[in-house]
């Protein structure tokens, strides 16, 4: 069998004049695909860097957060320096003047200090949060009146900066903001071991304070706890039985057009708008309380809807129609074919609409700012009608203060922040492969 | 092509079949698409969907114990018929379905009809098989449970047993009823559909084109099952292949644009056509 001649004057076939066209292209080719693989490989190196950089600066001065310096103290309960009463009841135990058992027992160690400044200087090394420590042991046990017992207090937090070299020694004295004389009892304690930097409790256990050494995170987590399950127990539910409803029952008219024209709408408004909009609605209508996780959690379902919708409708729309078919065949009605087939299936797309929402909630501030969750508390919220803040917020708080060990704190803040996103996002990762592996 | 004076149309003869008006335009079917005892009977059914007509006054009834082959080219309405038979074409918002179906004596299409009801006597099996995402004993046992058919456990794996019995598939999966229907192999998953039907115990099986996706091994196995359902079933099957339809079917109709033009028994069908439209598809002429 001849192959047809082509062109007469090289004599090449058609399929040696294909195999040459190819050939020549096939290199352009291969190089038009490093090149993309290039770019590709690029970006996700440049977006890996700045991960990078994030979670090391990040790291870098938060930390520290996990450890605070504690001094200890000799504490003598003596009735006398408290200013108790003969047979003091527990109330007096609780106005009694536990300030003057730090300063005795800090006394005791330096003898020879004189002079109201530098006493108020020395005194100034310890918390002033240990006497309300002092306070609460007293309390519980009374018996300890009259007695002596060692403690490690909570040390004042710069004393705590300058341990942990955030304040720089060789700075100039005004500039760093600690004396030299106070440097010195700093060593001189340490040197006792009756100075050192142990697990920070305080900052994991306790709401917001004045004083950075007493500031701790769990007043936020706690509130973004239960904002959080309020938003996702009504958005989750709410915003998939809209995309169930939408998706498979609704007729397909204007009036369902221009729902999903403005729930598309909806998602792309800025999120400040929705505080404004719980402000007018929940607060100044309903008369919910102000600064309460309810409200926090309602602001944030109407935000988190839209999105939510909008992934759960794409995911329902993914579910194959054979399924459906199948299911209809047998005879199950409409709503046995969702609940039993479509659902299940559509499960693993909707939970990833719920995380996403739920992470960008997470971080949201603006429109809790609106609705009074910007407050300062100090109590830990132990109900949805509490006053409380949530970490973001927290965390701005936190930035806003001028104190240095604030600025350890704030980091610190953000990697409680991030952790809280990282376990958020593994549960609803563990909850899809339970769905997933249903088929 | 012709119209319904196409000089290969004979005139018709036969039982009930003269009696129905045609309107112009529409071919009349050539052979008698009545039977004595009916389980199907449908009448001047036409379907839209939106614009265009997809179907025109299909008469036709389908027949107890016996398997009917609907043949055509593509696009010429078999699985719309067919989906008029269950009622699956409700699903579709712009499909309009009028004409009268009537399942033993019951208009299907009365507002007082169930399609709940009527689907779990009107089973279907798809071109694709479209094992539900479930266990393989979860996929049979699904019809009998939404319908309540099982009292208890024992009676439900007695159902789900028997039915992959009857599809042949017994001996295959028996060892992993609760694996996913959708590891088995085409073939397998097919008649794990076919279980799933039958084990609601329908008076009537639609097939759309069940092995067009099958070897011709698996396709033989299902055809051996359609022979073997026939003892307890009406089955109406489309297919694109003659000679299955030569195989399995013991009447015959032949669907041309949506119209029914040709019905009768196979092997009259295939060794002697009336109708020269049929005789063009049959020899394969187009198609
Ligand atoms: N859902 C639908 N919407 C609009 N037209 C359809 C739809 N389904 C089928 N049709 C049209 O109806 C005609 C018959 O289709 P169908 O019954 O699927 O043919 P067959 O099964 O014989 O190949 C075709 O012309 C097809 O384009
Ligand atoms: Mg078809």
């Amino acid at each position: 069998m001849s192959e047809p001649i082509l062109s007469p004057d090289t004599g090449e076939t058609a399929a040696e004049r294909t195999r040459r066209l190819v050939e020549r292209g096939l290199r352009r080719r291969y190089r038009a695909e490093r090149r993309f693989q290039a770019y590709g490989i690029a970006a996700i190196s440049i977006g890996l860097l700045f991960i990078g950089l994030l979670f090391t600066s990040i790291l870098s001065s938060g930390w520290t957060i996990f450890t605070q310096t504690y001094v200890q103290l000799d504490i003598e309960y003596s009735p006398e320096e408290l200013g108790l009463p003969e047979n003091p009841t527990v109330e007096d135990l609780g106005l009694a003047d536990y300030q003057a058992l730090v300063r005795v027992a800090i006394r005791e160690r330096f003898p020879d200090v004189e002079g109201r400044a530098n006493l108020r200087e020395l005194y100034g090394l310890v918390s002033s949060g240990a006497q309300f420590e002092l306070r609460d042991r007293a309390m519980a046990k009374p018996s300890l009146i009259g007695k002596r017992e060692t403690l490690w207090v909570p040390a004042d937090d710069r004393v705590d900066q300058l341990v942990k070299g955030k304040i720089d020694r060789e700075e100039p004295e005004d500039r760093r903001g600690v004396s030299d004389q106070a440097v010195a009892w700093i060593d001189a304690l340490t040197a006792d071991g009756r100075l050192e930097r142990r697990f920070n409790r305080t900052f994991f256990t306790t709401g917001d304070s004045r004083e950075p050494e007493q500031a701790g995170v769990w007043g936020a987590v706690v509130g973004s706890f239960l904002t959080l399950v309020v938003t996702l127990l009504l958005s989750f539910p709410i915003g998939v039985a809209a995309a169930v409803y939408l998706e498979e029952f609704a007729p397909k008219n204007r009036i369902t057009d221009f729902i999903e024209v403005n729930i598309n709408n909806l998602a792309a408004v800025p999120s400040i708008v929705f505080g404004l909009l719980g402000l007018a609605v929940f607060i100044q209508l309903f008369g919910l309380p102000r600064s309460a996780p309810l409200v926090g959690g309602l602001v944030l379902t109407l935000m988190t809807l839209p999105t939510i919708i909008i992934a759960s409708r794409a995911a329902l729309k993914g579910v194959p129609p054979s399924i459906r078919e199948a299911a209809l065949g047998m005879g199950a009605s409409e709503v046995q074919t969702v609940a039993h087939h479509v659902l299940p299936r559509a499960m693993p797309g909707m939970l990833t609409g719920a995380i996403i929402g739920m992470a960008r909630a997470l971080g949201e501030s603006a429109p809790l700012l609106m609705i009074g969750m910007v407050a300062f508390i100090v109590d830990i919220p132990g109900g949805f009608r509490d006053p409380s803040t949530v970490l973001p917020v927290q965390v701005y708080l936190w930035a806003d203060s001028p104190e240095r060990a604030f600025l350890e704190r704030t980091s610190g803040a953000i990697l409680v922040l991030l952790g809280f996103l990282l376990l958020m996002n593994a549960t609803a990762v563990v909850l899809r492969q339970r769905f997933e592996r249903r088929w | 092509m012709a119209n319904g004076s196409s000089p290969a149309t004979r005139p018709v003869s036969g039982p009930g079949s003269g009696s129905l008006e045609r309107s112009e335009g529409v071919r009349r079917t050539v052979g008698d698409f009545t039977v004595p005892d009916p389980v199907m009977v449908c009448r001047e059914v036409d379907v839209h969907y939106g614009d265009k007509h997809a179907i025109r006054k299909v008469s036709l009834d389908i027949a107890n114990n016996e398997v009917i082959a609907m043949i055509g080219p593509s696009g010429c309405g078999k699985s719309t018929f067919l989906r008029c038979l269950n009622r699956l074409n409700d699903t579709i918002p712009t499909a309009r379905v009028t004409g009268s179906i009537s399942l033993e004596g019951r208009d299907i299409y009365d507002k007082r009809q169930d399609v709940v009801q009527l689907r779990a006597r009107v089973g279907m099996v798809f071109q694709k098989p479209n094992p539900f995402p479930k266990s393989v004993y979860e996929n049979v046992a699904y019809g009998p449970r939404i319908h309540g058919l099982a009292a208890d456990r024992t009676e439900l794996d007695e159902i789900v047993q028997t039915s992959l019995k009857r599809a042949g598939l017994w001996e295959e999966v028996k060892d992993r009823l609760d694996q996913p229907g959708t590891a088995l192999s085409g073939g397998q998953q097919q008649r794990l559909c076919i279980a799933r039907t039958i084990a609601v115990n329908p008076g009537v099986i639609l097939m759309d084109e069940p092995c067009s996706a099958l070897d011709p091994i698996a396709t033989a196995r299902i055809e051996d099952l359609i022979d073997e359902l026939r003892q307890n079933y009406a089955i109406c099957i489309v297919t694109h292949s003659m000679q299955q339809a030569a195989r399995v079917s013991q009447r015959t109709a032949y669907f041309h644009l949506g119209d029914l033009i040709e019905v009768g028994p196979t092997d009259l069908i295939f060794t002697n056509p009336r109708h020269k439209l049929t005789e063009d598809y049959i020899t394969g002429r187009f198609g």
